[in-house]
């Protein structure tokens, strides 16, 4: 009954029903908190983590359906060795309430794995399903840009 | 509490202006000092409330929430300031519910005085005002207050602490503390010799604080500059724990069902719900459910299987009769009369007349985090871990479900998911409480869906706004503004301290009555309708609402008067109040603002002076493949101190944002007593692409600190408006503004 998934490099038994998203097996399974739950239904992108390599809505990825490796936010970098867009993040003081930030990133990540230098446009696709209620938008765009070598 | 509540209600029943004698009648109790809530353990020392200090080095006890503004950061650089030690020796806690901890800002922020030109003596008795928070135990985070109040008592206590330590120095040494100076945590004595804060203690701890005198502004190191934020790392690394993120040994996961219609429940039918996976225990709430499983998901699925027969609703049952009810409030008799100058019965002569009516809805707070909280009940002994802005009311409020004395409940304040007003109230740690007392002894976490937490908010009540002018020769000679809604602040109090004062509302004409506009005819009278669908304070409150019946209205008497709308607005805040005008003058300059506009783009301008602040913001937009959009917004505010421009900047385009986002697209509305929207998409925030470029300045000429929190939410609908008329000459007076523009999504 039990599946097996393989987050952040390491291999967890879950033992939960097919249906329960990926989501809530993260976060009240495996403690791992660091992904967050927004809305349920796909619509504001805090939950975004990636499935080998491609940015995914954990709320509406069942675990039967969970097919590959998962990076979460912990594991993109940690608070002493950062990924290039944490530190930008860092740099560009983009957090305020700082909920939806590790979605924004996760976001941000796939982004400039599949597109390394982003335009303004490229920006706005990508990010559009991710929203930020403090309105943090200015300062994630400047941080997207420097961690992709832009002039912000 | 008994006799506090006695007092405080006294205070209150008199209204407005005898609530000053109200202060008289409890000054003894609010000259006590409030006891120090710290309980150092054997090797630490509370050298008062906000400071600890221990061999691990000093924490900041911070009294306000840290929901995003950047309050730990500026309130530990206030204090380190004047400590002499650099920020990163600093550790910045929330505090527990305490007196100590009252916010001397935010009873002051109610006064019916215009604020921007108070006198000494209106100043003066603010800070009275104030104090009365220390009596109601008001240990409140919003109303753009925190560095109001922490300005000087954050100072003033790091000052006393360097003070007690170099006086345990000088005791240790054998010197004057005068002769000793203090640089990074340690104390210098002439000869060379250092001491370090963290030896010196202990010692100090014993010393009475001593009177200080405040270091000036001019040699300030650390205020007046951008300070990386001590919360960033954390939230950009996903080791941030917010409410929603507290994990406990042997914690279980719930989620709640509580009435839509906000009344009781008749009945429910729990039968096709207790076997599914993860449950293991459904409770009744009284006016709903709780599931209790292993799994926060399978708890929610598991509500949605139960049959739930609901209560009517305690309030009108649709939007349409609620609004009626704000439109029957013009009937009554006026709530409050805050400006009354000149003559508005008959139109000044040979002027000309201009009337409007506005209307705005009501509006969620849809903060990113639904409401959740966690709750530890042992049977003598609750704990409580929340994201909340309301600590010592939560407390009281938690108590009282659990049945328990206040100093048996302990509230651990988390950091927040976005507040915006939303967590200053009690419900979602209530009912964890609730959910608690159904397992003793075990910790359990209670989440909510989005769609209850959409359900089940306190919204920014709905208001309509009727008001006439006159313009003569390009100026407002007259203007005769009344507006009617429902009082979030009755119903809002009353669920913090059982209470609702009575007199005037402020919030119902807040930032109308008050705008430094200089119009010699000029009378503002609030309505409050006889409504009461739930509703709480929201991100600028009244000035939500009022920011834009003032700031539409204002453009539209330029327009009549034939006059540019930002020259219209300079020559009435010119010599009313400078600053004011100073923030016009600004965003013209910054925006290169000449009045005109080519095809196929338009600008708006609105200022709005609210929490002290005047902030005035230009927005312009383009029309871009038949849809509007949004391309860029030149800010600038004037808060009299810019302690941190870069969290000072993100608060000015934040608040727009929300503000730009409610205005766009974002409506409350009920049927059959339930609000109709459930979900993102039916509620739908500003989204990246959406989000203008924006230019923040900031000036520092007014004499007072003023808020930043909300001040750049009151102009953005206004501002955004008025760009929409200059670019379709479509004057929009009611919101959102997406039922008659199509806007760029």
């Amino acid at each position: 009954m039990a599946k097996s998934i393989t987050v952040n490099g390491t291999a967890h038994q879950v033992d939960l029903p097919d249906d329960v998203p990926l989501l809530w097996v993260l976060r009240d399974a495996l403690n791992m908190t660091g992904t967050k739950f927004g809305c349920g239904v796909a619509a504001c992108g805090a939950c975004t983590v990636h499935i080998n390599g491609e940015a995914v809505r954990s709320c509406q990825m069942p675990l039967s359906d969970v097919d590959g490796d998962i990076t979460t936010i912990e594991g993109l970098g940690t608070p002493d060795m950062m990924h290039k867009l944490q530190q930008a993040w860092v740099d560009h003081q983009v957090a305020q309430c700082g909920y939806c930030q590790s979605g924004q990133i996760m976001q941000a990540a796939a982004l400039l794995e599949t597109t390394p230098t982003p335009t303004d446009e490229d920006i706005d696709e990508a990010m559009a399903g991710n929203l930020c209620r403090c309105g943090t938008y200015p300062r994630i765009r400047a941080a997207i840009k420097d961690a992709a070598g832009l002039e912000s | 509490m008994a006799s506090i509540g006695k007092i405080a209600r006294r205070t209150f029943l008199f209204g407005s202006l005898a609530i000053v004698g109200g202060v008289a009648v409890g000054a003894w109790y609010v000259n006590k000092p409030a006891p120090n809530p710290l309980k150092p353990g054997p090797d630490e020392a509370a050298l008062n409330p906000f400071v600890l200090i221990n061999a691990d080095g000093i924490t900041l006890i911070a009294p306000r929430a840290e929901m995003g503004q950047g309050t730990h950061t500026t309130w530990a650089a206030l204090l380190a300031e004047e400590l002499d030690v650099t920020l990163d020796m600093v550790t910045v806690l929330h505090g527990e519910p305490a007196q100590a901890y009252y916010n001397s800002a935010l009873m002051g922020e109610g006064m019916n005085t215009k604020g921007y030109d108070d006198s000494a003596l209106q100043h003066a008795l603010a800070s009275v005002m104030g104090k009365v928070g220390k009596v109601l135990n008001l240990q409140v985070t919003g109303g753009s207050t925190a560095m109001r109040d922490g300005y000087d008592r954050m100072r003033v206590s790091g000052a006393a602490a360097r003070e007690m330590l170099k006086e345990a120095a000088a005791q240790q040494l054998g010197v004057k503390a005068k002769d000793l100076k203090t640089e990074n945590g340690t104390v210098i004595a002439p000869d060379g010799t250092t001491l370090t804060y963290i030896e010196l203690a202990m010692a100090a701890a014993e010393i009475d604080p001593p009177k200080v005198k405040l270091r000036p502004q001019s040699d300030w190191k650390i205020l007046g500059t951008s300070i990386p934020r001590v919360d960033i790392p954390g939230k950009s690394t996903g080791t941030a724990k917010f409410g929603i993120d507290t994990r406990l040994p042997g914690m279980k996961f719930a989620s709640v069902r509580m009435s839509p219609k906000r009344g009781g429940m008749k009945s429910y039918d729990d039968r096709d719900a207790r076997d599914l996976p993860g449950v293991e225990k459904i409770v009744d709430m009284g006016d709903g459910v709780a599931v209790i499983a292993n799994n926060t998901w399978l708890a929610m699925q598991a509500l949605q299987a139960i049959e739930i027969e609901w209560e009517d609703a305690p309030y009108e049952a649709t939007t349409d009769a609620i609004f009626a009810k704000i439109e029957a409030g013009f009937e009554l008799e006026p709530n409050s009369t805050l400006r009354d100058d000149g003559n508005t019965d008959a139109l000044p002569e040979g002027a000309t007349e201009v009337t409007a009516e506005y209307r705005v809805p009501f509006l969620s707070h849809a903060t990113m985090e639904p409401q959740n909280a966690t709750a530890w009940f042992d049977g003598g002994k609750l704990r409580i871990w929340a994201g909340n802005q309301a600590p010592g009311f939560t407390q009281s409020a938690c108590a009282d479900e659990a049945g328990l004395d206040t100093d048996d409940v302990i509230v651990e304040t988390t950091l927040m998911g976005g507040g915006f007003g939303r967590r200053g109230e009690l419900d979602f740690s209530v009912l964890a409480t609730r959910v608690a007392k159904a397992i003793p002894g075990t910790p359990v976490q209670v989440t909510w869906s989005r769609e209850e937490d959409m359900a089940r908010d306190f919204y920014r009540p709905g208001a309509i706004a009727r008001m006439t002018g006159g313009v003569k020769d390009g100026r407002a000679v007259m203007l005769d503004a009344r507006v009617s809604a429902p009082s979030v602040t009755r119903q809002a109090m009353g669920r913090w301290m059982g209470f609702a004062p009575g007199g005037p509302d402020r919030s119902i004409t807040d930032s109308l009555f008050n705008q430094p506009y200089g119009i010699p005819n000029y009378k503002v009278r609030g309505y409050l309708a006889d409504t009461n669908p739930p509703m709480g304070f929201w991100r600028s409150v009244g000035a939500s609402f009022n920011g834009f019946f003032s700031e539409v209205f204002i453009d539209e008497m330029a327009q009549k008067a034939g006059v540019d709308p930002m020259e219209f607005r300079l020559g009435l805040t010119r010599d009313e109040w400078e600053p004011a005008y100073n923030v016009l003058a600004a965003v013209k300059e910054m925006s290169g603002w000449t009045g005109e506009t080519p095809d196929g783009i338009g600008r708006g301008v609105a200022m709005v002076y609210s929490f002290g602040t005047p902030t005035a913001i230009v927005i312009e937009v383009a029309e871009v493949d038949g849809d509007i959009k949004m391309t860029e917004a030149w800010i600038a505010a004037d808060p009299g101190v810019a302690l941190d421009p870069s969290i000072i900047e993100a608060q000015l385009f934040g608040g727009m944002a929300y503000g730009l986002s409610a205005a766009i697209g974002e409506e409350i509305t009920w049927d059959a007593g339930e609000v109709e929207q459930q979900n993102f998409p039916d509620y739908d925030p500003l989204r990246m692409q959406q989000m203008p470029k924006v230019n923040v300045r900031i000036l520092e000429t007014q004499e007072h600190i003023g808020g930043i929190g909300e001040v750049g939410t009151p102009p953005a609908a206004p501002a955004l408006a008025n760009a929409l008329f200059d670019l379709t000459g479509t004057r929009a007076r009611s919101l959102p503004l997406n039922k008659e523009f199509s806007f760029f999504v």
